[in-house]
C-alpha cells in the first residue's frame, strides 16, 4: 500500500515534467510549490549579489576600493552584514504605534514578494500565468505604498512622517505615467490577426515574438519613448536615487524607516531590491522581449540559436576564470592564504556551474532564463550607474517632472500607438470609401 | 488515485472560502465605524477592500479584482490616509463626533436590515441556483468588448463625470486660475 502511494507520488511529479505548461495552468501543487521556492531562494540571492555590487560598483566610480576585508574583494560581506542586523537590538519607539509598527515592514515584504508568482522567466518557468498578469502586478506593487505610509506613521516620529508623506505623493504620481506607457505597449500586442490584446504577462511575451519585434522598436520610436517614460517612472517608484527624496539623507536621516532596526530594517532593505528586480522585470518583458534571445530575426537559424544557447554556460566559466585570474593575483602573503583559497573554491564552483549548463538538456531549458535575467542585470546595473551619477531632485522638480513631462508624454504617446496601429485601416477606408 | 485528490488544486469558488472572505469583510467593517483612531480605521477598510477583491476572484472576475486592489487599496486608499496623517490625530479622537444623527441612521439600518431579511426569504427565486459558467481565461477582452461596444456611450459619460470633478477640484484648490 505504502509503496503503491510512493509510485503514485513519483508518478504525479513526474506527470507535470512531460507538460508544456506553468505549473499553475498544470494545475500540479508539488511543482508550483518547488517553484516559489526557487523565485524566493534565486531572489534572496540576487539581492544579495545586488548588495555587494552596489557597494563595489559605486566604489568603483568614485575610484575608492569598496569592501575588501570580509572575504576575498568582500565578497562576504553581504552575509556579515545580515548576521549583523539579526543579531542587533530591536528597538519600538515607546510612543509608537506598535500592532502598526509591526505590520508595515511586512506588508512591504509581501507586496514585494508576492508580484514574482507571474513574472515570466520563460515561456514554461513563472510559477503560474494570470490572464490579469500585468495588472497583478502593477496593483500588487502599488500595495507596498501602503507599507510605506503605515510605517512612517506608526513610527510617530517627523522624519519618517514625512519621508513617507514624500514617498506616498511620488508613488502615487508616478503610478499614472506608468500605468500610461504600460497601456501603450498593451495596445501593441492586439496587433495580431485577431485583433485582440492581453494582459498576461507570458502572453505579452509571446506577442513580440509572433510579431517578430520587441516593442521597444516597435513604431519607432513611440515604443522608446514609451518605454523611457516606464524607465523613469519605476525609478521613482522604487524611491532610487535621483529620486530617492524618501530617504534623503542629509535631510530626513533615513525617512520612513529611520526608527526601524534590526531584522525590521532588514525587511524593509529586502523589499526595496526585490521590488527593483521586480519593476525591472516588467520593463523586460513589455519592452526587450523577456525570455526572447537578442537578434533572432538578424541572426536567425540553428547555428546561431546553438551559439546563443552556450551563453549561459560560458558567461559562468567566464566569471570562473575571473576569480582564478584574481586570485593568482591575490598578495602572496600568509595573511592572505584563506582569501585565496576562498576565491578560488568560488570559482570552482562557478565553473561547475557553468559545465552543467552547457550539458544540451540543461542548456535548453535554462536559456530562457538566463536571458531573463540577464536583462534584468542591465537595469540593475542602471540603478546603480543613476545612483552613482544623478545629483538628487528637489520635491518639485519631481512632481513637475512626473506630472507635466511624463504624464503628457505618456497619453500622446497612446494616442499616437493606437493611430500607428489602426493606421492600415484608417489607409483602407480612405482609398476604399 | 489518494495522490491526485490530495495534491490537485480544488477549485477555489468554495463555501469555505466565501464564509472566510465574508467574515473578514464583516469584522473590517466593524472595525473601520468603531476604531477612534481614524488610521486604523483606514487600514480596516482597506481590509476590506482586498476580501472583496478575492470575492470578486472567486465569482471569475479576476479583471475587475485586479481593478478593484490598484483602484481602491493602492490609489485611493493611500490618499485617504495622507490626509489622515496630516490631521492631529490626538486631538481628533477626544473630540465628540458632530454627525450623530440616529434617527435617520437607524432609519437606513432598519431599511437595509429588511432587504436583507427580504433577500434571504426571497431569493430562492431570483436569483440562478448555480453559478454562471464563465471562463476565467478572457475574463478581460470579454470586459473591454463590453466597455466599448454595447456601454460606449456609458463608458464616456462616466468618462465625462469624472473629468468634471476634475475640473471641480482644480477651480475649488486654485486661488488664480
Amino acid at each position: 500500500m505504502g509503496h503503491e502511494l510512493m509510485g503514485q507520488l513519483v508518478q504525479y511529479i513526474q506527470s507535470y515534467l512531460s507538460s508544456d505548461q506553468t505549473p499553475g495552468a498544470a494545475g500540479n501543487m508539488f511543482w508550483v510549490l518547488v517553484y516559489i521556492l526557487a523565485v524566493f531562494v534565486g531572489l534572496s540571492i540576487a539581492v544579495i549579489a545586488m548588495n555587494w555590487l552596489e557597494r563595489k560598483i559605486l566604489a568603483h566610480m568614485q575610484v575608492r576600493l569598496g569592501p575588501m576585508r570580509v572575504g576575498p574583494h568582500g565578497l562576504l560581506q553581504p552575509i556579515a552584514d545580515a548576521i549583523k542586523l539579526l543579531l542587533k537590538e530591536d528597538i519600538i519607539p515607546a510612543e509608537a504605534d506598535v500592532a502598526i509598527f509591526w505590520m508595515a515592514p511586512f506588508m512591504v515584504v509581501l507586496a514585494a514578494f508576492t508580484v514574482f508568482i507571474v513574472v515570466p522567466f520563460g515561456p514554461t518557468h513563472a510559477v503560474t500565468d494570470m490572464n490579469i498578469g500585468i495588472l497583478f502586478m502593477l496593483g500588487v506593487s502599488s500595495l507596498s505604498v501602503l507599507g510605506i505610509v503605515m510605517a512612517g506613521w506608526a513610527s510617530n516620529s517627523h522624519y519618517p512622517l514625512i519621508g513617507a508623506l514624500r514617498s506616498s505623493a511620488q508613488m502615487v504620481s508616478y503610478e499614472v505615467a506608468m500605468g500610461l506607457a504600460v497601456v501603450s505597449a498593451i495596445v501593441m500586442t492586439s496587433l495580431n490577426a485577431s485583433g485582440t490584446g492581453t494582459l498576461s504577462m507570458i502572453g505579452i511575451v509571446q506577442a513580440q515574438q509572433e510579431q517578430g519585434v520587441w516593442f521597444i522598436f516597435k513604431f519607432f520610436p513611440l515604443g522608446l519613448i514609451a518605454f523611457f517614460i516606464f524607465a523613469v517612472a519605476m525609478v521613482a517608484e522604487t524611491n532610487r536615487a535621483p529620486f530617492d527624496l524618501a530617504e534623503a539623507e542629509s535631510e530626513l536621516t533615513a525617512g520612513f524607516h529611520t526608527e526601524y532596526s534590526g531584522f525590521r530594517w532588514s525587511l524593509f532593505f529586502l523589499a526595496e531590491y526585490s521590488a527593483m528586480i521586480a519593476v525591472s522585470s516588467i520593463a523586460v518583458t513589455l519592452w526587450l522581449g523577456g525570455w526572447l534571445r537578442p537578434f533572432p530575426n538578424l541572426l536567425s537559424g540553428s547555428t546561431w540559436d546553438l551559439i546563443f544557447s552556450l551563453f549561459p554556460g560560458v558567461t559562468f566559466l567566464f566569471l570562473a576564470a575571473m576569480c582564478f585570474f584574481n586570485a593568482v593575483r591575490m598578495p602572496k602573503h600568509p595573511f592572505f592564504r584563506i582569501q585565496t583559497i576562498g576565491l578560488a573554491g568560488f570559482g570552482v564552483v562557478l565553473g561547475l556551474i557553468g559545465l552543467v549548463m552547457l550539458v544540451p538538456a540543461v542548456r535548453i531549458r535554462v536559456q530562457d532564463i538566463f536571458w531573463f535575467a540577464a536583462k534584468v542585470a542591465a537595469f540593475m546595473y542602471l540603478y546603480i550607474w543613476y545612483r552613482g551619477t544623478f545629483p538628487r531632485y528637489r520635491f518639485d522638480q519631481l512632481m513637475q517632472m512626473g506630472w507635466k513631462v511624463l504624464l503628457p508624454m505618456g497619453l500622446g504617446v497612446l494616442i499616437l500607438t493606437a493611430t500607428a496601429g489602426l493606421w492600415p485601416l484608417i489607409q483602407h477606408s480612405i482609398w476604399h470609401p | 488515485m489518494a495522490v491526485d485528490t490530495a495534491f490537485n488544486m480544488a477549485p477555489v469558488a468554495t463555501p469555505f472560502f466565501f464564509y472566510m472572505l465574508s467574515g473578514i469583510m464583516l469584522i473590517g467593517g466593524i472595525l473601520v465605524i468603531t476604531r477612534k483612531n481614524p488610521v486604523h480605521s483606514a487600514l480596516a477598510l482597506i481590509t476590506v477592500l482586498l476580501a472583496q477583491a478575492a470575492i470578486y476572484l472567486m465569482l471569475y472576475a479576476p479583471f475587475v479584482a485586479g481593478v478593484q486592489i490598484i483602484l481602491y487599496a493602492g490609489g485611493i486608499m493611500v490618499l485617504f490616509l495622507f490626509v489622515i496623517m496630516l490631521v492631529n490625530i490626538d486631538r481628533a479622537a477626544k473630540e465628540r463626533t458632530f454627525n450623530s444623527q440616529w434617527l435617520v441612521g437607524s432609519v437606513a439600518a432598519i431599511a437595509l436590515g429588511g432587504l436583507f431579511v427580504a433577500v434571504y426569504v426571497k431569493g430562492g427565486n431570483i436569483f440562478p441556483e448555480h453559478a454562471l459558467s464563465v471562463i476565467e481565461n478572457d475574463n478581460t477582452q470579454k470586459v473591454a468588448t463590453m466597455l466599448y461596444g454595447q456601454y460606449m456611450f456609458a463608458f464616456e459619460i462616466a468618462s465625462l463625470l469624472l473629468l468634471v470633478a476634475i475640473i471641480g477640484a482644480v477651480v475649488m484648490a486654485k486661488k488664480r486660475i
